[in-house]
């Protein structure tokens, strides 16, 4: 899970088109925050709730964050994990999860 | 509103004041830095009264216990009654010497009175006089004897100022502390360090190498200070001294941008652990540098040097 959290981070860091919504974050709390949301995707116990979800990206969607932001993260999220052998219908599974929240990141 | 009585003195809060703020509007002597819940040089002890849980984050279980709170971000619901501090959590210490590292860098030397245990890397408060406090880097190892740190300059800093222009030798101040997780822990002795820091960010580090060198580290170990001027830059001869000494430390001062002259010499930082001390901002561009360069998130330790808010 920690090789997982740091490849998916490392990944998005990377990606100049959703990198600067990082900028002002501290990283050692997104990285705490990458792996309870990796967690969930993979079916572990979490705490998160659709309101968390909402609250935390609101801030960024009003700086732009968009349906595109948010596609190039589950691409990112599924490459990792793809580039660790996790077997294809697990990862469609995480992706599944993952989009669950779009309505909520994106604050509709 | 709540009301805090503090020995003999008591003063009633205001909505939504502090502890502190209103223990200080009272001109009642406090001791403080950062007003932010990060240093802790304002910890007091409550002997009567609940205090809210958010005042105690980051105490050791054993102060919270015994009632230690952070009065700067405490803002209680009922009364409380505030008890002698000083004398468990505070060490008396004496200015031993005070020698110019640089232009604006003063190594303050502390010989102290009671015991005081500190990893290489860790800060402690400084307190001078009834309230003046401020954080400072551990320069020095266990068994160098006196504490070192060093103090740059502040513009309009009070405690800088006192240091550089009134202080002397054998001056009473006391210490609290220490503070931090940026420091060396012995195991993996093969593993290549990596040390980056930024003005006084350079008091931690120089700790951290003496002792990763005298926990009998293997592994390269590379410095890189940087300072915006050629003469920002200080110990320089001493870590010149060090490297001719040790085979695998490697010194590299620069008034580049200090992210760059690290990726120049080191493009791949994959199974690093890395140290990075400064400068909030700098702390922070070299932690994602180094991250993205390969080493992983919980290698890398950091001590960002916070500002004081009065």
């Amino acid at each position: 899970m920690e090789a997982a959290v740091d490849a998916f981070y490392r990944k998005v860091l990377s990606d100049d088109t959703v990198a600067h919504f990082f900028d002002d974050v501290d990283m050692d709390r997104q990285r705490a925050k990458q792996k309870a949301f990796l967690t969930m995707a993979f079916g572990g116990p979490h705490n998160y709730s659709g309101k968390d979800m909402r609250t935390a990206h609101a801030r960024l969607v009003v700086n732009g964050l968009n349906d595109a932001h948010f596609d190039a993260i589950v691409g990112h999220l599924g490459a990792t994990l793809a580039e660790l052998g996790v077997a294809p219908d697990l990862i469609q599974q995480v992706a599944a999860i993952a989009e669950s929240t779009r309505a909520d990141v994106l604050g509709r | 509103m709540p009301t805090v009585t503090f020995g003999n003195r008591s003063c009633e809060l205001a909505q939504g004041e502090t502890v502190l703020d209103g223990l200080l509007r009272h001109d009642i002597p406090a001791v403080h830095a950062c007003k932010t819940g990060s240093c802790g040089s304002c910890m007091l002890r409550a002997v009567s009264g609940q205090v809210p849980e958010v005042s105690q984050i980051g105490l050791k279980d054993a102060w919270r216990a015994r009632g230690y709170f952070l009065p700067c971000v405490c803002r209680p619901t009922e009364d409380i009654e505030i008890g002698e501090t000083a004398g468990d959590i505070r060490v008396a210490a004496r200015i031993a010497s005070l020698v110019p590292l640089s232009g604006n860098v003063l190594q303050v030397r502390l010989v102290l009175d009671g015991p005081f245990e500190f990893r290489a890397g860790q800060y402690l408060t400084l307190i001078a006089g009834d309230t003046l406090a401020r954080s400072y880097s551990i320069a020095s190892i266990p068994s160098d004897g006196p504490l070192e740190l060093h103090v740059r300059r502040m513009p309009n800093g009070q405690m800088s100022t006192w240091l550089f222009d009134d202080a002397h030798e054998g001056d009473a101040v006391r210490i609290q502390g220490p503070s931090g997780e940026c420091f060396y822990v012995p195991g993996r002795p093969d593993q290549p360090l990596l040390l980056v820091g930024t003005g006084t960010g350079l008091a931690p580090l120089y700790g951290i190498v003496r002792d990763a060198l005298a926990c009998g580290h293997r592994g390269p170990i590379h410095l890189f200070h940087g300072a915006l001027r050629p003469e920002g830059l200080y110990l320089v001869d001493e870590l010149n001294a060090l490297a001719a000494a040790h085979s695998n430390f490697t010194y590299t001062p620069t008034t580049d941008p200090i992210e760059r002259a690290v990726a120049g010499s080191i493009p791949k930082l994959d199974g690093y652990r890395a140290f990075v001390c400064g400068d909030p901002a700098v702390v922070q561009l070299l932690k994602r540098k180094i991250f993205l360069a390969g080493a992983a998130m919980r290698e890398i330790h950091a001590d960002a040097f916070l500002p004081s808010a009065a």
